[in-house]
């Protein structure tokens, strides 16, 4: 930048250059607001996918939760081993590290093996590695299981060598591999979110628009009954609600009814959404102009209202997964949630559950990683969706 | 002011009403009763139940009675200071109780100032340095604070105030000093043990708090009155102290009504695994074994607490913000 002489006034000698540049181009009014090119033909869904594409935490968080998905449905295959199979010789054993090198020699990746003995004076199981190398297999032969339920199958991704073990995440009471469970875990602790997400969707948008939409005094009802729910404490209250679930019901049955209790008491905050958005839309001129054509309620609610605001709701509810996978966790972990044989991440938790065992097996506090990594990446997924919702701003 | 607080009140009796249908609801729900699981109990183990006894207890509290009797007793019990009978330890509610709801009502209290001592500064910071390192790594930690769940911070927390500090913690006083008359050793001992329950339950609250913080103070900040007043030359940190931080006080009292039952709900959760002496511990245990006024009780006194706390943060706002006074815009 050129130094300019300056009048006491701060002003520039006259003649003298600018300290700022100036564009020599000719003003074009029209340019760069946006109503030209690209951005004023694409559908509201490009812009919105545009929108969200520039949050680049929430799309790292979309993929790495459709990868978590996904992982679900071939989870028996993921796993090491089946999530019951016990290891009576390793109970306790802590985590195994993957070498790949040997007497500096490449053999691959492969893991010690151990052996165990009892340390008299503590009364603890030691293990020590011994040189034995075993080396881990892929797409190889394991534990049995039923694929899906119905295809019995034996292939996992990767297997201990032949009468080898490989915990890397170590074992619990009963010798279970840690992270087999924690793959198993996932199957229910990722659906439970979106089942009781699911069942909140549908209590909200149908309690919450026609709040909206009608007024009166149904609306008022709705109105209180929301301010009580969101009034009560809703961990005592699920508490409360879990310890009704008879001890006879199945373990699915109970996985049922925990959903049901976590979706039950939590549409209050989408009915909100939904009821706010539908008064300040049910003034627009094409909701008038529907009702005008002889359009009825359900019709201008359902085809006219509902796609205006989806994206807002979408949005929503993913902040409120996380809220219900945390649900799940804490109940299960205070014995009142899901009960084994089901294995949830709370389930899981629930072996961690003293102060003496964090200090001495601290590897089974490991299914707690997943619950913060999934429920982190549906708070930035969330922001990114609730940023994107609406692209016109 | 006079009447915006009796209005206030009033609106509180119908929400109160409808907790107390609900609660009555679900502690009515599990099939069975008390008495039954009881006597099978005592069964199993080969012993006599004392029938005569319990028919004096079902006829007192009125089991054999249709339900919205039953309803109106309880109720109707609860405006005398009578809460029922806790069938398990054979002792009126109110004595079991003891100072458990006392104990619930400071930690809570502490749980709230900890949370605003912490947030306030924070959240204006990252307000102020939007966008900066220091933004996001406070951001970034609120997040964490989020996402692990209260149980396991609980016992984190507790394995390494005892690794660092030599602390057995797990209680909320010194053993000596349970079921104690309250007295000035006993607060102290008190005030030494809470800390750990505060801040697991605080980090939650917390990061929730900053987050709503630092959104109010950015739309603050980008008012016009605060351009003009920078224009005009005063100095940012006159012109953050003189206008939007006042305006976004009136948001920290309003954010009590939407914190406060998420805190409730954490402090249960870590009272249980840290066994403290407050409702949580005696709460699920009462859920357990369908001692239903135990229960009842607990339940409606947590969400008496949450509500007696949102009209004191409304009253309170209003006493701060003309606007609320007088009657222009609604608490939120």
């Amino acid at each position: 930048m050129t130094v300019t002489a300056q009048t006491p006034n701060g002003l520039p000698e006259p003649g003298a250059p600018l300290g700022h540049f100036i564009s020599d181009r000719a003003f074009d009014p029209n340019a760069g607001d946006g109503r030209s090119g690209a951005m004023a033909e694409a559908s509201q869904r490009q812009l919105m996918w545009w929108q969200f594409r520039r949050h680049k935490v929430a799309v790292a968080s979309l993929v790495f939760l459709l990868v978590l998905y996904a992982s679900i449905l071939i989870t028996e295959f993921l796993a090491p081993y089946h999530q019951d199979s016990r290891n009576l010789d390793f109970i306790y054993a802590p985590p195994q590290a993957i070498h790949l090198f040997h007497d500096g020699r490449f053999v691959g990746p492969f893991v010690y093996g151990r052996s165990q003995s009892l340390d008299m004076d503590t009364l603890r199981r030691v293990y020590t590695p011994t040189d034995e190398v075993q080396k881990l297999r892929f797409f190889c032969r394991g534990d049995d299981y039923m694929f899906w339920g119905l295809i019995p199958a034996d292939r996992h991704l990767v297997c201990p060598a032949e009468n080898g073990q490989f915990f890397l995440l170590g074992t619990d009471r009963l010798g279970r591999d840690v992270l087999s469970r924690t793959i198993y875990g996932a199957r229910i602790s990722l659906t439970i979110g979106i089942l009781g997400v699911t069942m909140s969707f549908v209590l909200g948008i149908v309690i919450g628009g026609l709040a909206g939409y009608h007024g009166g005094w149904f609306d008022a009802v709705t109105q209180r009954v929301t301010e009580v729910l969101q009034s009560i404490p809703s961990i005592p209250l699920w508490m409360a609600l879990a310890a009704i679930i008879p001890i006879t019901w199945s373990p699915l049955l109970v996985y049922v009814g925990i959903t049901v209790i976590l979706g039950l008491l939590d549409w209050t905050g989408l009915a909100r959404a939904v009821r706010s958005k539908l008064l300040s839309l049910r003034e627009e001129d094409y909701v008038l102009a529907a009702r005008l054509m002889g359009a009825g309620s359900a019709r201008i609610i359902g085809r006219h209202m509902v796609p205006g605001f989806m994206s807002h709701l979408i949005a929503t509810a993913t902040l409120t997964i996380p809220g219900m996978i945390l649900g799940e966790t804490a109940l299960s972990f205070l014995g009142i949630g899901l009960r084994p044989p089901i294995t949830s991440w709370g389930i899981l938790l629930t072996e961690a559950r003293s102060v003496n065992i964090i200090a001495l097996y601290p590897w089974l506090m490991f299914p707690v990683i997943p619950v913060i990594l999934v429920v982190l990446a549906f708070n930035f997924l969330g922001d990114g969706l609730r940023d994107a919702a609406d692209p016109y701003k | 002011m006079t009447g915006y607080i009796l209005r206030r009140i009033l609106t509180m009796i119908p929400t109160l009403f409808l907790v107390s249908l609900l609660v009555f609801l679900i502690i009515e729900l599990p099939p069975g009763d008390y008495f039954e699981s009881y006597v099978a109990e005592l069964k199993a183990l080969g012993e006599e139940a004392d029938l005569a006894e319990i028919e004096i207890l079902r006829d007192r509290y009125g089991f054999d009675q249709p339900q919205y009797i039953r309803y109106l007793r309880w109720v109707g019990g609860m405006f005398v200071g009578d809460f029922g009978y806790s069938f398990e330890y054979r002792l009126p509610v109110n004595e079991v109780v003891g100072d458990r709801l006392w104990l619930t009502i400071v930690l809570s209290f502490i749980t709230i100032i900890f949370t605003w001592a912490l947030a306030f500064p924070i959240g204006m910071y990252s307000a102020t340095h939007q966008y900066s390192w220091g933004d996001y790594g406070v951001t970034f930690l609120g997040l964490i604070g989020v996402a692990i769940p209260n149980f396991m911070l609980a016992l984190i927390m507790m394995y390494f105030a005892n690794i660092w500090f030599g602390l057995s913690i797990g209680n909320l006083m010194d053993r000596e000093y349970l079921n104690q008359p309250m007295s000035w050793d006993k607060a102290m001992s008190i005030l030494s043990h809470i800390w750990i329950p505060v801040v697991i339950i605080g980090t939650a609250g917390t990061a929730g708090m900053v987050r709503r913080l630092r959104a109010n103070l950015l739309d603050e900040l980008q008012k016009q009155y605060v351009t003009t007043a920078r224009a005009k030359g005063l100095e940012p940190g006159r012109v953050l102290r003189k206008y939007p931080l006042r305006n976004a006080l009136n948001f920290f009292i309003s954010d009590i009504g939407s914190i406060l039952p998420a805190m409730i709900s954490g402090a249960e959760v870590t009272a249980i695994v840290l066994s403290l002496e407050t409702t949580g511990p005696m709460l699920i245990r009462a859920l357990q074994s369908q001692d239903m006024y135990l229960a009842g009780s607990f339940l409606m006194f947590l969400a008496f607490l949450t509500v007696i706390g949102v009209l004191i943060s409304d009253i309170a706002l209003a006493l701060l913000d003309p606007r609320i006074r007088l009657g222009k815009g609604s608490a939120k």
